[in-house]
């Protein structure tokens, strides 16, 4: 088995994340993050930030949104009569 | 050490594929306030795609209705061989950008090195923090996290939007933003692992003087 040196897993924790690396590969990245407390620390925060991001909870429609963008595409749905 | 648990796979929602083929027949037949059905899925994801990359709320707004009336302009230019959320997303991010170069004349991005780099030192290399998983349920996490998509360049907040809020896969990314596989593959390591180093120095600063320990445990 070759060994991945921290920098050849850094650039495939994106990858990894998206289960999107081979099975030899993510052998590989498995055996080093199962002994590299550095590397599965990067991995785990990259992972949370991601989880973060598309956390609902940070979103609001602004009050009234769908509300106005119905009464502009109405204007439009109306207008062009063919 | 908590692993963490892969892939994330966030999932889209959107109307059945049957549903809305036929809704967009109905629109194109005539039947035009079949559009409100077809759009009620994404009017969410596609003001929030507007948004993060404006980073304004009234101009979001604007590119969000734009975008809408663009896509019942052109619907019956849509030919189904992308999926409809996909193409809808792809008009939003092209209105989100020409608004963008409106207000900010000269981008600074074009300065940045160009996304053929792969190399990736993380920030802080010394200094190694997780997060812990209780601090993902927390509002103040939630607010770090956005200013810290907030202080990214905006292709990678284009990015980070497509895949990781809206879920598309990278196959759709890459046709939302008319970039080849290997490049958007290239281009969302970059995004998260600098979304990942900006979190992080937002949250030395946040913590410092406060706690000395920071997300350690």
């Amino acid at each position: 088995m070759m060994r991945l040196d921290c920098h050849e897993v850094w650039l495939e924790i994106s990858n990894y994340i998206d289960d999107a690396v081979t099975p030899a590969m993510r052998d590989e990245l498995e055996a080093h993050l199962a002994q590299c407390r550095n590397c599965a620390a990067l991995l785990d925060s990259v992972h949370n930030v991601v989880v973060l991001i598309a956390d609902d909870r940070r979103f609001e429609l602004p009050v009234g949104f769908s509300e106005r963008l119905h009464l502009r595409l109405a204007l439009e749905l109306a207008g062009d009569g063919s | 050490m908590e692993q963490a648990s892969v892939p994330v796979q966030p999932s889209p929602t959107g109307l059945p594929d049957e549903r809305e083929k036929l809704l967009l027949a109905k629109i194109l037949n005539g039947e035009r306030d079949c559009f409100y059905e077809l759009i009620a899925p994404y009017e969410r994801r596609v003001y929030l795609t507007a948004y993060e990359i404006l980073r304004n709320s009234p101009d979001a707004e604007e590119v969000a209705q734009e975008a809408f009336l663009k896509a019942y302009r052109g619907l019956s230019k849509f030919r189904g061989e992308s999926k409809f959320s996909t193409w809808l997303l792809r008009i939003t991010v092209n209105e989100a950008r020409m608004r963008w170069r409106k207000v900010r004349e000269v981008s600074l991005e074009s300065l940045l090195p160009e996304d053929d780099e792969t190399g990736y030192t993380p920030l802080q290399l010394a200094d190694w923090r997780e997060i812990p998983g209780e601090a993902l349920d927390k509002r103040e996490t939630r607010e770090q996290i956005s200013q810290a998509l907030a202080a990214l360049p905006e292709k990678y907040r284009e990015i980070l939007t497509l895949r990781d809020i809206n879920g598309l896969s990278v196959a759709e990314t890459a046709e939302a933003l008319d970039l080849g596989i290997s490049n958007v593959k290239t281009r969302l390591f970059r995004a998260r692992m600098q979304l990942r180093d900006a979190f992080i120095a937002l949250g030395q600063n946040t913590t410092q003087g406060k706690k000395k320990t920071g997300w350690l445990r």
